[in-house]
């Protein structure tokens, strides 16, 4: 009976791609749906604050460069992760994350919280030359960072697609998105008080790359990687328990 | 080539091949300032280098033989051919970037040369550029030869070639420079992707009317696998990529799925990408070469049927165990590790019913390599599905994950069972299209053979041992409680399987350069003997018709 209706739709490409369509799109639909709907998916966390444009601008270079194919951003739910990395990551630290960089493979650590782990000087040092600082390391070396001047007139634009797909930047930080990437990477300067203002005290203003007078990519990938699991602190007041590790667990 | 078309079928190619270089030249003049105007030149070049060949031929004599009477392969044999140059471009690539995590210092003083810029190089050299030219030519191929009719256009199964290849030209010079979304396997900005969804129609189109000319009144079995190969890429690399460039004249957009959503929309992706790219298409290749070669028919009409539908409809829900522990909801983790168990029935079904076809035909897989090329594919396909299954699996993923591990089972599919398909329906193909009676060296077959076999049993062993050490250090415990090793004492650990695995992948890499020297040679050395008697459609014009 099966075989015989099989015979038939075997005669209509139409019909046999029709069949098709229907037959790949219901786990898609049933899997992904319900993110959007269902609540809990994305944890409240009322103390999240966005990403500054000098930190938007570290993040693309992050992207750029490819870095997710050796460093995940996601501390998984087991005990050693935990104890390793710090506390697991919740689906609200990456709300504003387009594309996320949960990763998928580690050649090197998990980088999820590594902000504020290492001063500045170690993240640069260790970019600019990875064996300098740890002998072992396979990690490529990122000295042309240093050399390059960041580009800033476009950060508007980078903001202004932010806001459009939801991410709740205002007005004046799309505005003053260029101004505000030089303020946060040079704590002297005239501009550095209106990044603060806008982006909140917790900011992280700083002479990242240690050079003065230049804005380079350095500046802005080392004020990301010090932002990293810094958005909220929500991962740190949950009651959770990581789960043992499967092996472990009786 | 050029010679199959009328003149105003060449009109109209040197027509869209002037659309292509004004597209050029407006992505050259909106991106000046950005990444985006390096690709408008490379368009430009791009139809400037085919506008030659047609332009040297444009006053030719047009074709006076009836074409219907002939199946349509000169896009075929230019498939091959291309299949063949991103083979050994994207394999070399993958044997640098093996090298690059034993050796760092194999790069040079510039951002393109990290390891971050080249590895998607690797994967979209050998996924898209090795693979998905492959399929192109073999779908072209075996929809004509099972619908007994010729492709049904004589420009488009060109432009579905050519554009596919300026998809992957721009996709791989994109990420040298730093394009890239970062989204694993759909790397590609979204220009590239916005091109790639008008060639993916036109493909669709044209295997559709082909079909739809079939002089036998049921679509072979391999033609449902190509068929869901197309219509299902098209669909999730439509929503996987919607995005939102920051500006017509910047190469950056931002995605518009967030975080979780994000997580879950590109696994689906990536993890059906495997299914219906890495899968579908190569079954659909399975189900007509090794047959052929071995003489033999499937063994089994209803495990076709089983394993077609369970594979279609299991694995969209197989993506999210690529998730498995992380902040996407448990629920849909479940999901996943369930439906992904689930799939060993239609892979296995597959396997078994490409296995079981061989019966009786054993001594052949022993004398000829070709099929055993095949065979090999299918024994792999099953042990690979296999794996699958099990990293799927919740507590075993818990080691598995983030590790060489996943690598190791990649490849195991990718080297044993894709790119083994591929050669041994490479090596059936070419003496049949290019008329000549057999490969120039059955022993150079023999030795590619070997080669690859040799060097995918090296990878995949060296990537399980490192794999597995790899997770089991991470989670040791020493007896007061505290983590037994640091993260670089797993990667100091894991320098000699790199260096097992570069070896492994170099031997790929020569097997498949003896490959093309054995084709180019059968090409040139071989003399045409094979008569066209029965390689025809019926034409349309057949009386009584």
């Amino acid at each position: 009976m099966a075989e015989l209706f099989h015979r038939k739709l075997e005669r209509s490409a139409i019909g046999f791609v029709l069949a098709i369509i229907a037959a790949a799109s219901v786990g898609g639909i049933v899997e992904i749906a319900p993110l959007f709907t269902i609540d809990d998916t994305v944890e409240e966390a009322p103390d999240m604050r966005v990403y500054t444009p000098l930190e938007l601008a570290g993040r693309n270079i992050y992207v750029r460069e490819g870095c997710y194919a050796c460093h995940s951003q996601m501390i998984r739910t087991l005990q050693d992760e935990v104890e390793r990395y710090g506390p697991y990551s919740l689906a609200v630290e990456s709300k504003y994350d387009r594309p996320m960089l949960w990763g998928s493979k580690r050649t090197g650590p998990d980088v999820a919280r590594v902000g504020g782990k290492y001063s500045d000087s170690w993240h640069v040092a260790h970019l600019m030359n990875p064996r300098e600082v740890v002998p072992e390391s396979n990690m490529p070396s990122y000295a042309f960072l240093a050399r390059t001047t960041l580009r800033t007139g476009d950060l508007s634009e980078h903001l202004a697609a932010q806001r459009a797909l939801g991410v709740p930047y205002t007005p004046e930080m799309v505005e003053n998105a260029a101004r505000d990437a030089f303020g946060q990477a040079f704590p002297d300067g005239s501009e550095a008080a209106g990044v603060v203002e806008r982006y909140g005290a917790a900011t992280n203003v700083s002479a990242f790359d240690g050079q003065s007078g230049k804005l380079t990519e350095m500046d802005a990938l080392v004020a990301y990687l010090q932002v990293l699991g810094r958005l909220t602190d929500a991962a740190h007041k949950g009651s959770a328990v990581a789960e043992n590790t499967p092996d472990t667990a009786n | 080539m050029i010679r199959q078309l009328t003149g105003s079928e060449r009109q109209l190619a040197a027509i869209m091949l002037g659309l292509v270089a004004v597209v050029g030249v407006a992505m050259a003049a909106a991106g000046r300032n950005d990444t985006m105007g390096v690709h408008g030149l490379i368009v430009m070049l791009f139809a400037g280098a085919l506008m030659y060949p047609l332009f040297s031929a444009i006053g030719a004599p047009e074709p006076t033989e009836d074409r219907e009477a002939s199946y349509y392969d000169d896009p075929i044999k230019v498939g091959i051919v291309l299949s063949m140059i991103w083979a050994v471009f994207g394999m070399f690539m993958g044997v640098w970037v093996a090298a690059q995590l034993a050796w760092p210092g194999l790069a040079f003083d510039g951002a393109w040369s990290t390891f971050g810029r080249l590895r998607p190089t690797h994967t979209s050299g050998v996924i898209f550029g090795f693979g998905g030219n492959a399929l192109i030519a073999t779908a072209f191929h075996v929809v004509q030869r099972t619908s007994r009719a010729r492709l049904a256009g004589q420009i488009s199964p060109w432009f579905v070639l050519f554009g596919y290849n300026l998809f992957c030209v721009l996709a791989v010079s994109g990420y040298l420079m730093g394009v890239t979304q970062s989204k694993e396997y759909a790397e590609a900005e979204w220009y590239a992707d916005l091109w790639l969804v008008v060639v993916w129609v036109t493909f669709f189109v044209l295997y559709l009317r082909t079909i739809a000319r079939r002089k036998e009144p049921h679509i072979y079995v391999a033609n449902w696998y190509f068929m869901a190969f197309i219509v299902v890429v098209a669909i999730l690399h439509i929503v996987n990529n919607l995005a939102l460039p920051i500006s017509w004249g910047s190469a950056k957009s931002y995605t518009v799925w967030p975080g979780v959503q994000d997580a879950m929309v590109q696994w689906w992706y990536g993890h059906n990408a495997v299914a219906f790219f890495l899968t579908a298409g190569f079954l659909g290749m399975l189900y007509y070469y090794l047959p052929v070669r071995a003489q033999r028919p499937i063994f089994s009409y209803r495990l076709s049927i089983l394993s077609f539908w369970g594979i279609t409809f299991f694995y969209m829900w197989a993506g999210s165990h690529h998730l498995h522990y992380t902040a996407l909801p448990h629920w849909v983790q479940t999901l996943g590790m369930t439906f992904s168990v689930m799939l060993l029935v239609p892979s296995w079904a597959s396997a078994g019913n490409a296995l079981l076809t061989l019966n009786g035909a054993w001594h052949r897989v022993r004398d000829d390599a070709t099929l055993r090329f095949m065979t090999a594919a299918a024994i792999f396909y099953g042990l690979s599905t296999f794996e699958g299954s099990f990293l799927a699996i919740r507590p075993v993923n818990a080691l598995s994950h983030y590790t060489d591990w996943t690598v190791g089972h990649v490849h195991a599919g990718a080297l044993g069972w894709v790119a083994l398909i591929t050669f041994g329906s490479l090596y059936t193909l070419v003496p049949s299209l290019w008329k000549r009676e057999r490969m120039y060296s059955a022993t150079l077959v023999e030795v590619h053979f070997w080669l690859a076999i040799a060097g995918t049993l090296i990878y995949v062993f060296a990537m399980w041992n490192s794999g597995v050490i790899q997770g089991l250090m991470w989670r040791t415990y020493t007896g007061d409680g505290a983590l037994a090793y640091s993260f670089v004492d797993s990667l100091v650990a894991m320098y000699p399987y790199y260096i097992a695995r570069t070896i492994g992948g170099l031997l790929f890499l020569i097997g498949a350069i003896i490959g093309c020297y054995n084709m180019w040679m059968t090409v040139r050395a071989v003399p045409e003997t094979v008569s066209r008697q029965g390689d025809l459609p019926v034409a349309a014009t057949v009386p009584g018709e």
